[in-house]
């Protein structure tokens, strides 16, 4: 509350404007390796190109191609769903986890370097690895899986293909939300168990009320870096599938490469780049914004 | 409401205590009564929180019995006991409102609605609390969450006994007053039974009709306020307790009568004949004079705190304080100093000779 008020005194006052020379630098560093890049973005996305440097004026032309396109409506669709269900699954998956975990002990190391371990794995390594781990001929899981009567090729049938792209990313991801989890939980200091205990509140009272409320900052955060990551998902699909079979993993990322490197459609490419980025910063914004609202009050 | 008996219990985190170190608790028996006000006084580590959580439950002693009354309640669970307790740390719920927080112990036990409803404004109204009933629980500053935890341990009726561990802690200084006065008030109105664990005397003393003293596990002594100050047990309790506290000397024994100072004092009990073990004399500065005769001292230092001063002398190795009134003379050098016989004791080994 004292806060609150500190701050609003601070703004009746005159502001001291030094303080923007010590941001200097790393707008500086900030513009070099993000805006200047961005912009030629930008240039390549209101223009036509055929090489040499000759560039003509198109206007908002491609932003509209791309908006209108049925191909891209398709790598959207397909984006949102995959990014959809990885959350759905990922995110109860961890807090799962993490409520499991030991507290205290030597067990509490072990689980945390076992949950580490995925994610120091290079992303196309996961993919190779996930790749022949699923292969119907020779891969384990792949025979496995075929062994108990189900017919499973991920590089010929799209469900397949689907839920061995959904599996690999639940591998190699859920751990991220595991551990901001764990941290949160183990935040939480011992007195607020011992009250719901006096309170007589049972074991998913204390999960509604104290656990998911002080988790509830971490799973932002790993709501938001599992958003962005798996809506810009781009080696692993590309190393496992390739985006087949067809295009039926093709996300956007990967149609984005495509079209850039494939086609040398650098206009389309470019708009395309500028709408998935706005995508991305727009549902980021929203989310936290959402999130964060009451915490504020 | 219901007294709580404390049956030969001890304490141990240690999965197998081998010696003496080990045991948190040390054997002790220890009866509360029924609507009492009693203080657990102790320093950090000695042992509070351990008895506290073995009384509400969250502990299982590893010897002994809890009883509340005819009950015996040592397996139980918390919320079978129908205790409150108050941390050290206001524990609310978050995302609930002050009513819901409130309501909170009573919906966990499936109440009718109704009647919870008419508990939760009653306490309101008891708490000041009417006001921020609608208001999230997190808005509210720390002396506001204390009484939410306070409060959703009063909405059960016939609460056993209310536990405070050192509720006070994050607390402002000028409304810590106000908040203790409002927990007499509270003690006075519904009469349950209220055990504070603190490591500040001034809260204990003005808190609680009972005070019992902890040190290294063990109770020491277990008295009103004025007890503890004019007959400590132990010359923990007299060192603890007051301000300065008391005096500790070493002296010899001779036939029952402590040697100090090459003399023989009088004293206000005697050391059985024959006894054994390390002895000293306890005197508080509030009984120590002085006088044209007596134990030769050097003065030291002295403190002006207003209505008086504490004077800090020396005799060999041996450094006494002693308050000297406004307007009193300090003498120079070359002193004497003597001791109220009335309120001068013999301790073998940190006990009170001839206490039962």
């Amino acid at each position: 509350m004292a806060g609150w008020r500190g701050q609003a005194d601070m703004a009746m006052k005159s502001t001291n404007q030094k303080a923007w020379f010590f941001v200097l630098p790393v707008v500086a560093l900030v513009a070099f390796n993000a805006l200047i890049p961005l912009m030629t973005v930008v240039n390549y996305s209101v223009q036509e190109t055929f090489g040499n440097n000759v560039f003509f004026w198109e206007g908002v032309k491609w932003f509209e191609d791309v908006l209108h396109s049925e191909r891209f409506h398709a790598s959207l669709l397909r984006q949102l769903s995959f990014t959809g269900i990885i959350l759905v699954i990922e995110i109860p998956l961890g807090v799962a986890i993490a409520l499991t975990m030991p507290q205290k002990g030597f067990w509490v190391s072990v689980c945390l370097v076992l949950m580490a371990l995925p994610l120091l794995i290079p992303w196309n390594v996961v993919g190779a690895m996930w790749n022949i781990f699923a292969l119907p001929d020779i891969g384990l899981l792949g025979r496995m899986i075929n062994g108990i009567g189900i017919d499973y090729n991920f590089t010929q049938d799209p469900t397949a293909a689907w839920f061995t792209t959904i599996l690999m990313d639940v591998w190699h991801w859920t751990s991220l939300v595991v551990l901001l989890a764990y941290a949160g939980l183990r935040s939480i200091p011992d007195a607020y168990y011992q009250a719901a205990k006096i309170d007589g509140a049972g074991g998913w009272a204390v999960f509604r009320h104290i656990q998911l409320p002080k988790m509830k900052r971490v799973l932002t955060i790993a709501i938001l870096l599992r958003f962005m990551d798996s809506f810009m998902i781009y080696t692993e699909p590309f190393v496992l599938t390739g985006g087949g079979p067809g295009n039926t993993t093709t996300f956007l990322s990967i149609d984005l490469v495509k079209i850039a490197l494939g086609q040398f459609d650098l206009g389309p490419a470019a708009a395309m780049s500028l709408i998935y980025f706005l995508i991305v910063l727009l549902v980021c914004w929203v989310f936290y914004t959402l999130m964060m609202k009451d915490e504020d009050q | 409401m219901s007294m709580i008996t404390l049956k030969d219990i001890r304490h141990s985190y240690a999965a197998s205590p081998a010696d003496d170190m080990d045991w948190a608790l040390k054997e002790m028996s220890v009866q509360w009564d029924n609507g009492g006000a009693y203080a657990l006084l102790g320093p950090s580590g000695c042992g509070k929180t351990t008895l506290l959580n073995i009384i509400s439950g969250l502990l299982a002693p590893t010897e002994g019995e809890v009883w509340f009354d005819e009950r015996n309640v040592t397996h139980q669970p918390p919320d079978a006991r129908n205790i409150a307790q108050v941390f050290q740390f206001p524990v609310v719920y978050d995302t609930m409102s002050v009513y819901d927080n409130l309501a909170f112990p009573l919906r966990n036990r499936g109440i009718d609605e109704a009647v919870v409803d008419k508990r939760v404004r009653e306490i309101g109204a008891m708490l000041d609390l009417s006001d921020t009933l609608d208001k999230r629980a997190s808005g509210l500053t720390a002396d506001g969450k204390q009484k939410i935890s306070l409060g959703r341990g009063l909405v059960r009726e016939d609460v056993n006994v209310i536990m405070f561990d050192e509720p006070l802690t994050v607390i402002d200084p000028h409304l810590k007053w106000l908040l203790r006065s409002k927990l007499k008030e509270l003690h006075q109105r519904i009469g349950a039974t209220m055990i504070y664990v603190t490591h500040d005397q001034t809260e204990a003393l003005t808190f609680a009709d009972q005070v019992v003293v902890m040190h290294d596990g063990t109770v020491v002594q277990i008295g009103t306020p004025v007890e503890l100050f004019e007959r400590p047990q132990h010359t923990f309790v007299g060192h603890f307790i007051g301000s300065p506290g008391m005096n500790v000397l070493p002296c010899s024994l001779d036939g029952g009568k402590a040697m100090f100072a090459g003399r023989a004092l009088q004293t206000a009990n005697a050391a059985p004949a024959g006894a054994k073990g390390r002895s000293e004399i306890g005197v508080r500065p509030e009984f120590v004079r002085f006088a044209g005769d007596g134990i030769p001292v050097n003065v030291v230092k002295s403190i002006d705190l207003g209505r008086f001063r504490v004077v800090e002398v020396r005799h060999g190795d041996d450094s006494i304080k002693l308050l000297v009134p406004e307007g009193e003379e300090i003498p120079a050098d070359g002193a004497y100093v003597s001791f109220d016989p009335a309120h001068t004791r013999v301790y073998i080994d940190g006990w009170m000779a001839g206490a039962s």
